[in-house]
């Protein structure tokens, strides 16, 4: 394996497994808060019981997130010294900020986690709430210097070399904005519907049980929201890449050819030797309205550049495809679910409903997978758009496929232990009138 | 001479220092699990536990903070050290990983005996081999063998050689032996009036010594392998006096387990390390890379530095705050 592309597939991985609790670290926290203040409102016993194990979840997962992330932040300069080099100066900045929302993350969650009998109510609650909120600004922290390297700002660029940087300016850049609002809303998105998800699945087997009720109400009060609004931020997403990067928009698409009104293209397998997509169903004018809100708009194609500068297509497309076609399922049932609510439908009734829901809980962090293969792969072969190749910021240190396959085994190790934890700590389901026995029992 | 660079350096020794203070006891706590003995020993293990819980995640963004700091501000050394110091940079990964995860599996796992125990080991190992892998990077940046700009030609002449010797594995015994000292001081304020804290005393007396000899091997070797330091640590201006408030402290450390003053010893143990830390940093200074990196060559552009230092203050001003807040919950208020 040459070494760049273990280079490559070790970021890949590192990140695809972080992003995973970094997505977790943002939502759970919110779903353990609104638990608690329930609990603190109602005197249920049965939300205590939730915002505690949710908690238990929300430390476990935390820990390998902190760790992974630590490894991440060291991993941009054991595998691309080069890119620091030039980069840290510029986007330093969001690191930088993001370090301190990790410290008041860590701390405050260290006082949620161990706090319970030494605060009062009302300052333990505002401590998970402090968790939640900057879990949510550490993420998106670290998507603005992700931004930056698909639209690099905030300089000038002599003989390759940044000068004249303005770390302000790299903050805001075309792609900040649509990519935070679309990454936060997928991390309560993605958590909403895996918490709903899971219940449902429970309480298909078990209807009355109070403590999954209650579990998948307040999660998917978060999720819906959420999935419905994905679809729309996904569009400013998509329409700042047709502006900014038009060969990733025709890496995502599958275009080949330049065309005025190019069709949206419904799943397809580009063929690049052949240089056409194959298998699609097209929807008319479909593309350049949605990427540019005019049916006639031009829409470039990959052949109007050079091959040297083409994403690895098929990958793009594929993982384009699934992004969009498992967002808007979630979006259907979060419409059905909100609808059924607001008609003031008992939904844990409504069979095919939960049924749908249940089918859904992996889909939100499937859906973080593509989106992030379909940026950072529809990127290559740059680090920097347009400025710096990933093969020139990859390290010299030989023999990097040693490292990539030791981090990808620890993963998958440490992957399969959290999972048997969460299912032993969080998921095994107490029922709903035994936890509400117990505390009659203990008081 | 205070430049804007030399601030942000000053930010960054303060940050390891934090780090060293408060996480590096944490892993002092794995080494004690790991040598936990005696009819106490359950007891000891649990009362580190205890203490790390609520805190070891906080503790550890430091070393986050130094990071980042290191890529934005010097980026032309961070650069050098993620090249050179890749394979102990991983390595220690590898421990800070599998410490974390092993502690919060242990914590959060079944209460079965041979799972407990299995994920105490991978815990407790973890934090006797990170701290070493971490003192090593520090000693080969001290020897001054990262200085090389190039990266062609023999492997291990590149990617072992400058951090794989005896000076630096000398650091790296030393920084274990002072994370262990601190965790065992720090854990005989904790166990204030129970047996344990005898059990804790007699450790951190023990760590004592093996500092104090461990400082006099480092000073030796670096004769050879450190010429710059050893040079700083000997000569320079400042060497006298960080040696004699080094020495006060270090003593007075003692004086204070042996008294059974343990507040006392806790303030002088974490003044020790302290010193030791900056002792080395002056002896280095101006250097951030020896031979031939300076603090000032190695800087970012000073658009950056100025912004960086704005943003350390406004971070500051709802980090401290907060972490007062976190210590004041757990370990100023007494145990309940
Ligand atoms: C719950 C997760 C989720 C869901 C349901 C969707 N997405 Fe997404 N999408 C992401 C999660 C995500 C992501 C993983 O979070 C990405 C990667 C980078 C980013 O900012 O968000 C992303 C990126 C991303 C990009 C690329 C941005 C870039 O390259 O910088 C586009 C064009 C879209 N999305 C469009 C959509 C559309 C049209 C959706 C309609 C159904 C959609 N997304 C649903
Ligand atoms: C957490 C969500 C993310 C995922 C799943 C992800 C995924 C990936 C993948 C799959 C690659 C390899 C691409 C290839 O070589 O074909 C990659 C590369 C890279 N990513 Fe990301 N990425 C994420 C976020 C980020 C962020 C926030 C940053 C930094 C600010 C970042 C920085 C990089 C760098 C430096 C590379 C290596 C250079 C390159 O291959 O272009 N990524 N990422
Ligand atoms: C889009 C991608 C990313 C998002 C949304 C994200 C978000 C988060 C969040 C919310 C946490 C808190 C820990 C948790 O809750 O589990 C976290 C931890 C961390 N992340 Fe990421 N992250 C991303 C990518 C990265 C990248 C590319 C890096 C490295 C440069 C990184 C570095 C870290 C570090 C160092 C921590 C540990 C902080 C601690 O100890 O508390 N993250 N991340």
């Amino acid at each position: 394996m040459p070494d760049l592309f273990a280079a490559r597939s070790q970021m890949g991985v590192s990140l695809a497994f972080h992003i995973i609790f970094a997505v977790v670290g943002i939502g759970l926290p919110a779903l353990m808060v609104l638990a608690e203040h329930r609990w603190r409102r109602t005197g249920d016993a049965v939300y205590l019981e939730l915002a505690k194990r949710w908690s238990k979840g929300a430390a476990i997962l935390f820990a390998v997130g902190a760790v992974s992330g630590t490894v991440l932040s060291f991993e941009l300069g054991l595998l691309w010294p080069e890119f620091m080099k030039q980069a840290g100066p510029i986007i330093g900045m969001p690191f930088s900020l993001e370090g301190f929302a990790f410290f008041t993350e860590a701390i405050f969650l260290g006082i949620y986690l161990y706090g319970w009998n030494r605060i009062s109510a009302r300052a333990h609650v505002i401590a998970g709430v402090v968790v939640a909120v900057s879990g949510a600004i550490s993420g998106v922290f670290v998507v603005i210097a992700n931004a930056w390297m698909n639209t690099p700002r905030g300089f000038t660029l002599v003989d390759g070399r940044f000068t004249n940087i303005d770390p302000v300016a790299a903050m805001m850049t075309p792609a900040s904005f649509p990519m935070a609002l679309h990454m936060t809303l997928a991390a309560y998105a993605a958590t909403g519907f895996a918490v709903a998800g899971i219940h449902a699945a429970m309480l298909l087997r078990d209807p009355t049980n109070a403590f999954h009720r209650h579990a998948f109400a307040i999660a998917i009060l978060m999720g819906a929201p959420a999935a419905i609004l994905q679809p729309l931020t996904g569009d400013i997403s998509a329409r700042y890449v047709a502006q900014q990067q038009p060969v990733k928009l025709a890496a995502m698409e599958g275009q080949f050819v330049t065309m005025r009104g190019a069709p949206l293209r419904i799943g397809g397998l580009p063929n690049v030797a052949e240089r056409r997509t194959k298998y699609a169903i097209e929807i008319p004018h479909g593309l350049s309205f949605l990427a540019t809100h005019d049916l006639n708009a031009e829409i470039k194609g990959l052949n109007d550049f050079p091959e040297d500068v083409w994403p690895p297509v098929p990958i793009v497309h594929v993982a384009f495809q699934i992004m969009v076609a498992l967002g808007s399922f979630m979006a259907l049932v979060a419409l059905i679910v909100l609808f059924c609510q607001w008609r003031k439908r008992d939904v844990v009734t409504v069979r095919w409903l939960m049924m749908a829901v249940a089918l859904s809980a992996p889909m939100g962090f499937i859906c973080i997978e593509a989106g992030w293969t379909v940026t950072e792969v529809g990127r290559q072969p740059w680090v920097i758009y347009g400025i710096l190749r990933t093969a020139d910021a990859v390290t010299p240190m030989p023999g990097l496929i040693v490292p990539f396959l030791t981090f990808t085994a620890l993963y998958v190790f440490l992957g399969v232990i959290v999972a048997w934890l969460l299912y032993e700590q969080v998921l095994r389901s107490p029922r709903g009138d035994d936890v509400r026995a117990n505390q009659s029992r203990a008081a | 001479m205070f430049t804007p660079a030399v601030a942000i350096a000053g930010v960054v020794m303060v940050a390891l220092n934090f780090y060293v203070l408060f996480a590096g006891a944490d892993f002092g706590g794995g080494v004690w699990d790991f040598l936990a003995s005696g009819p106490r020993r359950q007891a000891q293990r649990d009362v580190i536990s205890h203490a790390l819980a609520p805190i070891w995640e906080a503790n550890h963004v430091w070393l986050i903070l130094v990071i980042v700091l290191l890529f934005t501000c010097f980026p032309a050394a961070f650069a050098t050290i993620a090249i050179a110091l890749h394979i102990p940079l991983t390595l220690m990964l590898l421990g800070i990983v599998l410490r974390g995860s092993a502690f919060i599996f242990r914590s959060y796992g079944s209460d079965e005996d041979a799972t407990q125990q299995r994920w105490g080991r991978v815990f407790a190992i973890a934090s006797i081999v990170t701290p070493v892998l971490l003192g090593m990077c520090v000693g080969a940046i001290a020897t001054g063998g990262l200085g090389m700009t190039s990266f062609t030609g023999h492997f291990a002449e590149h990617f072992i050689w400058p951090w794989l010797t005896l000076f630096g594995f000398g650091v790296g015994l030393m920084t274990l032996a002072l994370f262990s000292f601190l965790a065992a001081v720090y854990l005989t304020v904790e166990t204030e009036g129970t047996p344990l804290q005898n059990d804790f005393r007699t450790r951190a007396l023990c760590a004592a010594v093996a500092v104090f000899v461990l400082a006099f091997g480092v000073l030796a070797l670096s004769w050879r392998a450190a010429p710059i330091v050893r040079e700083g640590l000997m000569a320079g201006s400042l060497a006298l006096p960080i040696h004699i408030v080094t020495g006060i402290s270090a003593v007075t450390a003692i004086a204070a387990l042996w008294t059974r003053r343990f507040k006392l010893a806790r303030a002088a143990a974490a003044a020790q390390v302290t010193f030791i830390l900056w002792g080395w940093a002056a002896a280095q200074y101006p250097y951030l890379l020896p031979p031939t990196l300076t603090i000032e060559a190695a800087a970012a552009p000073s658009r950056t530095l100025v912004l960086v230092l704005w943003a350390l203050a406004a971070g500051a001003c709802v980090l401290f705050p907060s972490l007062f807040y976190l210590f004041r919950i757990f370990k100023l208020q007494g145990r309940s």
